[in-house]
């Protein structure tokens, strides 16, 4: 049995395809979503846990990956450091989940944990050091 | 009748504790309710903001005298070199300065983890810093090497000089090309997927007094948490641009060369950053007070993100090349919105100044001068005019004698 977190970023052409389905039906995987936000017509991401046996494992991730479905491991959180942020919400809009965000009008950053899917791409975009992944 | 104010009215008014001071977000408010005249016989003071990064910033330093004494030829602060080409024992730290052992962009993107405006900030925040020294050693100045630690408290002279801070206004940057580009205005991603922006807007310093009558040579201002001045204009000041009806340049304008005492500052105020793929560089706090001399100078300080424009600028391809390229020109108001349009695409916008922070520090500096401990002061030279003909100069490439 191989057990992983992962996040999935799906185009919005692939949103309408029945992927979780054929995870289940076709790669006898165990689905355990976490997370999910999907619109049709829009692009959107799923975070879930995948499990089975390592062939199924690793033959269900080929296929979302020959599919064009972007698959990022889910590892460590996001930890963000208010006292070094500089405010400036450079980050937010890198952000899909909405876990750091900026208030209108007051312009002032925040961060929810619970919205993020740990996807990273706030690290690259921060000047100010202010958000670390911790494992 | 027409409102006129002298510096040394105003001034006596602080010092009362009697002046009205609102800062440069409020004043719109104020003006919409009770129209320019009234609101210019009222208000004495408006208070402006920046936070953001701004690389041509530096501190110069004076170490004191080591026993037996060196003329320092190399200094280094935790690993990142100061330039030392000055008198004995000065150095001038640079903010975008980087450790020799930094791998840069040879690992691309880099990371830039620490260099000069880490350095300062550390100083700043009272943290011990490695000193490291040579020198060639001469009769007067026998020593070669020293290695040793500092605080700022420790040492005789720590002068922050910025030779450009508070762009008047400045483009918003984009990225057409089909790879993700990294860059000073952020991180860009591919096919217009965001465009960064810089200033402040409506509470931008030069925004607030597009045709500089009250920021000169000799302005007090706030710098990065204690006071400084306007030393001179900045490098780059470049007045001539073209402007709106209302005055203010469509595109990065004028600029101010700042000084001030770093042993005053605060950490804050002062950030060193890291941008990745481009470098590390630092976050300096402005504010600047504008009195309200006249309705003129009031009307300028009630200006709004809607009335204020920037251009799109592409930096894939049109800015590294130093070629035109124009995509158009947005308000701040949109950009502030969260996204604008270019070329009919709707492109989320990416802030690299901070709002909050700069609201922030125009409120300290309102209540620094509405309890009287701050003074305007008049400027002793106006920065050259928009009609002073300045024209950029660029770098040509010539062979000897050409
Ligand atoms: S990792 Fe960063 S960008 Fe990604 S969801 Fe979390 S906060 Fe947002
Ligand atoms: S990019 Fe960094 S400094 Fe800027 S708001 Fe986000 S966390 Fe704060």
């Amino acid at each position: 049995m191989v057990a992983n977190k992962f996040v999935l970023h799906f185009s919005s052409a692939l949103v309408e395809q029945p992927i979780i389905y054929r995870l289940v039906k076709d790669y006898d995987l165990i689905i355990n979503v976490l997370k999910a936000d999907i619109n049709p017509h829009k692009k959107g991401y799923v975070v879930l846990e995948l499990s089975g046996d390592p062939e199924n494992y690793n033959s269900g991730l080929e296929y979302l990956k020959g599919i064009g479905v972007d698959v990022d491991p889910l590892s460590g959180t996001i930890f963000w450091n208010k006292d070094r942020c500089l405010q400036c919400g450079a980050c937010t809009s890198f952000c899909p989940a909405g876990a750091l965000y900026m208030t209108t009008p007051q312009m002032e950053v925040h961060f929810d944990d619970s919205k993020c899917i740990i996807c990273e791409s706030c690290l690259d975009v921060c000047m100010a050091g202010a958000v670390e992944v911790r494992f | 009748m027409s409102v006129e104010k002298s510096y040394a009215e105003i001034n006596e008014k602080i010092k009362k504790g009697m002046a009205v001071v609102v800062t440069a977000e409020e004043i719109v408010d104020v003006v919409k309710e009770k129209g320019i005249e009234k609101a210019a016989r009222q208000v004495d003071v408006v208070t402006t903001g920046t936070f953001g990064t701004m690389c041509s910033s530096g501190a110069f330093l004076n170490f004191g005298h080591s026993r037996p004494r060196i003329k320092m030829n190399k200094a280094y602060l935790n690993g990142v070199p100061a330039y030392a080409g000055i008198a004995a024992v000065d150095a001038y730290i640079g903010a975008t300065a980087l450790p020799e052992s930094d791998p840069e962009n040879r690992v691309y993107p880099g990371r830039f983890l620490y260099g000069g405006g880490h350095v300062i900030e550390d100083l700043v925040a009272g943290k011990r810093v490695k000193l490291e020294a040579s020198g060639y050693g001469t009769d007067c100045y026998p020593r070669r090497h020293i290695e040793t630690w500092i605080t700022l408290d420790e040492i005789n002279d720590a002068i922050l000089f910025n030779p450009r801070n508070a762009y008047q206004n400045y483009g918003v940057a984009v990225n057409p090309s089909e790879r993700t580009i990294y860059t000073y205005m952020g991180v860009l991603k591919p096919r217009l997927g965001n465009a960064g922006y810089s200033t402040s807007g409506q509470l931008s310093p030069l925004l607030n007094d597009p045709c500089y009558r009250t920021i000169g040579v000799g302005t007090r201002i706030f710098l990065g948490g204690g006071s400084g001045y306007v030393a001179w204009h900045g490098t780059q000041h470049n007045p001539g641009v073209p402007r709106g009806e209302n005055g203010i340049p469509i595109g990065g304008a004028g600029t101010l060369a700042l000084v001030g005492d770093l042993k005053q500052m605060s950490s804050e105020w002062l950030r060193g950053v890291s941008y990745v793929g481009y470098g590390a560089s630092m976050a300096v706090g402005i504010g600047i007070p504008i009195p309200i001399l006249d309705e003129d100078i009031l009307r300028c300080c009630a200006v709004t993100d809607e009335e204020i424009y920037a251009p799109v600028v592409d930096y894939s391809s049109a800015y590294p090349q130093r070629e035109s390229g124009d995509l158009g020109t947005v308000s701040y108001a949109e950009l502030r919105s969260g996204t604008i349009k270019i070329e009919g695409k709707e492109v989320p916008t990416t802030p690299l100044s901070s709002y909050t922070k700069a609201r922030q520090i125009a409120q300290i500096l309102k209540n620094r001068i509405a309890e009287g401990s701050f003074q305007l002061s008049q400027p002793v030279q106006p920065l050259p005019s928009p009609q002073a003909g300045i024209v950029m100069k660029t770098l040509e490439e010539k062979k000897n004698k050409e």
